[in-house]
C-alpha cells in the first residue's frame, strides 16, 4: 500500500515532464480521464452553441424552450437519442456496420493523447507526435467506407465514396502545410527540428514568434492551407456535400439510428477540435500568451494572468443579465431560477480562477482551449455564411488549388530559411 | 500480425479480407514500434493504413460482390502448393540455423530519442540519389496510370 502512494506521488515531484515520458501510469489515466471528460463538455457545448449560434446568424433564436435559453438541449437529444430504435437494415453486413462507428470514434478520440495543453500537460509526449496524429485521424476516413458499404444501401455508398474521397485529397495538403511548419521548428541553434507537439511548441516559444507570422508571408499561407484542408477533412461546411440532408439524404450515415450515429456526430466534434488543436499548437503558439516576448516582463504577465478569471465572470455577467431580461411570467420561474444558478456557479469558477495557486496551473490550458474555441466558433460561422461546394469543385479545389499552393509554400520556406541561415545570420 | 494474415486468405468476403489486412498492417506498425522506430511505424499507419487500404477498399466495393462470393472456391493445385510451402520453409529454416550471423544479437539498444532525425539525415544525405530515383519512380508511375485511365490522349 505504501509503495502505491509512493508510486503516485513520484510523479508529483518530477515537474516537468508529461505523465507518459515519466512512466507513470496511474497518472496518464488520470489525464485519460479529464481529457476524455474535457473533451464530452467540449462536444456537448459545441452541440448547443452551434445551433444558437447558426441561429443568430440566421435572425432567429435557435433552441429557447427546453432549459434556459436552450442550454439542455443538448440533453434532450442525447436522451432521445439514446431512447431510439436500434435499426441495423437487412442484408446488412452485422459485423462490419458494427465496427464501422466504433473505428471512427476511437480514430477521433486515440488523437488526444498527444494533444499538448501545457508544457507538462499532455497524455504523453511522442516524438512522433505530428505524426501520429496525422496517422490515426486518417484512419476515420476507413470506419466511414466501411459505414457506407455496410449499409447496403445506395445513398450511404455514393455519400461514403465521395466523403472519403474527399477526405484522402485533403490529406496530401494538410501534410504539406504541417511539414512546412515543421521544417520551421530547425531553424533553431542546433539545426535539427522535432515531430513532437511539446517541442513544436516550445521551438515557437525559442524563436520568439508564432509561425504563423514566420517569414511572412509564408506562414499565413501555409496556415491557410492548412485551415482549408481541416475543414475539409472533418466533412464541415461549406465541404459537406457527403453528409448534407438535402443532396444525399444523410449521406453514409442514413442507415444509422438512435446511439449508433450520435457516436458519428461525437467522432465529427472530437475531429474537429482534434484538427483544430493541431492548427493551434503548429501556427498559432499552443498554450503560450498572446506576445510572449514582445510584451513580456512583469505587469503584462500579471495582466494576462487576470484573464481566465476574468472570462467566466464576463460569462457569469450574461447570464445575470439574462436572468434579469427574462419574461416574469410564473412558468418561466423554474427557467429563471435555473439561469441565476448557472449564471452562479459560472461565477464561482471564475472566482476559483483567480486564485493564485490554481491560476498559475492553468493558465497554459486556458490559453490552448480559448484558441482552439476560436476555431470552433469559425467552423460554425463557415458553415452559416458559405454555400456548399459542389463535388467535383471540391476535388478540383483539393488537388488543383491547395496541393500546388502548399507546395509552392514548402519550396518558398526553405530557400527562405536556408536563406537565413547561410547570409543573413551565418 | 499471424491471425490477421490468416484472416485475410480464408474470409470469403472480399471486405473482410481487406479489414483483416488492415489489422495486419497496424500489427506491422507496432512490430516496427517494438524495434524502436517510431518514424516508419508512423508513416506505415497514415501511408498503408490510412492512405492504400481506402483505395483498396474502393476497389472491392465498386466491383460486384455477390457474384465473387457465390464463386466456388478451388484449391486444385494443392500438390505443388503443399511443396512450394515446404520448399520455403526449408530456406527459412537453414537461412536461421546457417546464416546466424546476419541476424543481430539482440534487440536493438538504441533509443527512439532522435530516430525521426537520423532517418532524415540518412535518407537526405547519404542515399539522396536513392531518393531522388524512387520519387521519379513514382512520378512514371503516376504518369502512366494517368494516361492509361484517360478517354483521349
Amino acid at each position: 500500500m505504501g509503495a502505491i502512494i509512493q508510486y503516485i506521488e513520484s510523479y508529483l515531484k518530477t515537474k516537468d515532464l508529461t505523465p507518459g515520458a515519466a512512466g507513470n501510469m496511474f497518472w496518464a489515466l488520470v489525464y485519460i480521464m479529464l481529457v476524455f471528460a474535457g473533451l464530452s463538455v467540449a462536444v456537448i457545448a459545441m452541440n448547443w452553441l452551434e445551433r444558437k449560434i447558426l441561429a443568430h446568424m440566421q435572425v432567429r433564436l435557435g433552441p429557447m424552450r427546453v432549459g434556459p435559453h436552450g442550454l439542455l438541449q443538448p440533453i434532450a437529444d442525447a436522451i432521445k437519442l439514446l431512447l431510439k430504435e436500434d435499426i441495423m437494415p437487412a442484408e446488412a453486413d452485422g459485423f462490419v456496420f458494427w465496427m464501422a462507428p466504433l473505428i471512427v470514434v476511437l480514430a477521433a478520440f486515440t488523437v488526444f493523447v498527444v494533444v499538448p495543453f501545457g508544457p507538462t500537460h499532455a497524455i504523453t509526449d511522442m516524438n512522433i507526435g505530428i505524426l501520429f496524429m496525422l496517422g490515426v485521424s486518417s484512419l476515420s476516413v476507413l470506419g466511414i467506407v466501411m459505414a457506407g458499404w455496410a449499409s447496403n444501401s445506395h445513398y450511404p455508398l455514393m455519400g461514403a465514396l465521395r466523403s472519403s474521397a474527399q477526405m484522402v485529397s485533403y490529406e496530401v495538403a494538410m501534410g504539406l502545410a504541417v511539414v512546412s511548419a515543421i521544417l520551421m521548428t530547425s531553424l533553431n541553434a542546433t539545426g535539427t527540428g522535432t515531430l513532437s507537439m511539446i517541442g513544436i511548441v516550445q521551438a515557437q516559444q525559442a524563436q520568439g514568434e508564432w509561425f504563423i507570422f514566420k517569414f511572412f508571408p509564408l506562414g499565413l499561407i501555409a496556415f491557410f492551407v492548412f485551415a482549408v484542408a481541416m475543414v475539409a477533412e472533418t466533412n464541415r461546411a461549406p465541404f459537406d456535400l457527403a453528409e448534407a440532408e438535402s443532396e444525399l439524404t444523410a449521406g453514409f450515415h442514413t442507415e444509422y439510428s438512435g446511439f449508433r450515429w450520435s457516436l458519428f456526430f461525437l467522432a465529427e466534434y472530437s475531429a474537429m477540435i482534434a484538427v483544430s488543436s493541431i492548427a493551434v499548437t503548429l501556427w498559432l503558439g499552443g498554450w503560450l500568451r498572446p506576445f510572449p516576448n514582445m510584451l513580456s516582463g512583469n505587469p503584462w504577465d500579471q495582466i494576462f494572468s487576470l484573464f481566465p478569471g476574468v472570462t467566466f465572470l464576463f460569462f457569469a455577467a450574461i447570464c445575470f443579465y439574462n436572468t434579469v431580461r427574462m419574461p416574469k411570467h410564473p412558468l418561466f420561474r423554474i427557467q429563471t431560477i435555473g439561469l441565476a444558478g448557472f449564471g452562479a456557479v459560472l461565477g464561482l469558477i471564475g472566482l476559483v480562477l483567480f486564485v493564485p495557486a490554481v491560476s498559475t496551473r492553468i493558465q497554459d490550458i486556458f490559453w490552448f482551449s480559448a484558441k482552439v474555441a476560436g476555431f470552433m466558433y469559425l467552423y460554425i460561422w463557415y458553415r452559416g455564411t458559405f454555400p456548399r461546394y459542389r463535388f467535383d469543385q471540391l476535388m478540383q479545389m483539393g488537388w488543383k488549388v491547395l496541393l500546388p499552393l502548399g507546395l509552392g509554400v514548402l519550396i518558398l520556406t526553405a530557400s527562405v530559411a536556408l536563406l537565413q541561415q547561410k547570409i543573413w545570420h551565418p | 500480425m499471424v491471425i490477421g494474415g490468416i484472416l485475410v486468405i480464408t474470409r470469403r468476403n472480399p471486405v473482410h479480407s481487406a479489414l483483416a489486412l488492415i489489422v495486419t498492417l497496424l500489427a506491422q506498425a507496432s512490430i516496427y514500434l517494438m524495434l524502436y522506430a517510431p518514424f516508419v511505424a508512423g508513416v506505415q499507419i497514415i501511408l498503408y493504413a490510412g492512405g492504400i487500404m481506402v483505395l483498396f477498399l474502393f476497389v472491392i466495393m465498386l466491383v460486384s460482390i455477390e457474384r465473387s462470393m457465390k464463386e466456388r472456391q478451388f484449391n486444385s493445385q494443392w500438390v505443388i502448393g503443399i511443396i512450394a510451402a515446404t520448399a520455403l520453409g526449408g530456406l527459412f529454416i537453414a537461412v536461421y540455423t546457417k546464416g546466424r550471423d546476419i541476424f543481430p544479437d539482440g534487440p536493438p539498444t538504441m533509443m527512439e530519442g532522435d530516430n525521426t532525425q537520423k532517418v532524415a539525415s540518412l535518407l537526405y544525405g547519404q542515399y539522396m540519389f536513392a531518393f531522388e530515383i524512387a520519387s521519379l519512380l513514382l512520378l512514371v508511375a503516376i504518369i502512366g496510370a494517368v494516361v492509361m485511365a484517360k478517354k483521349r490522349i
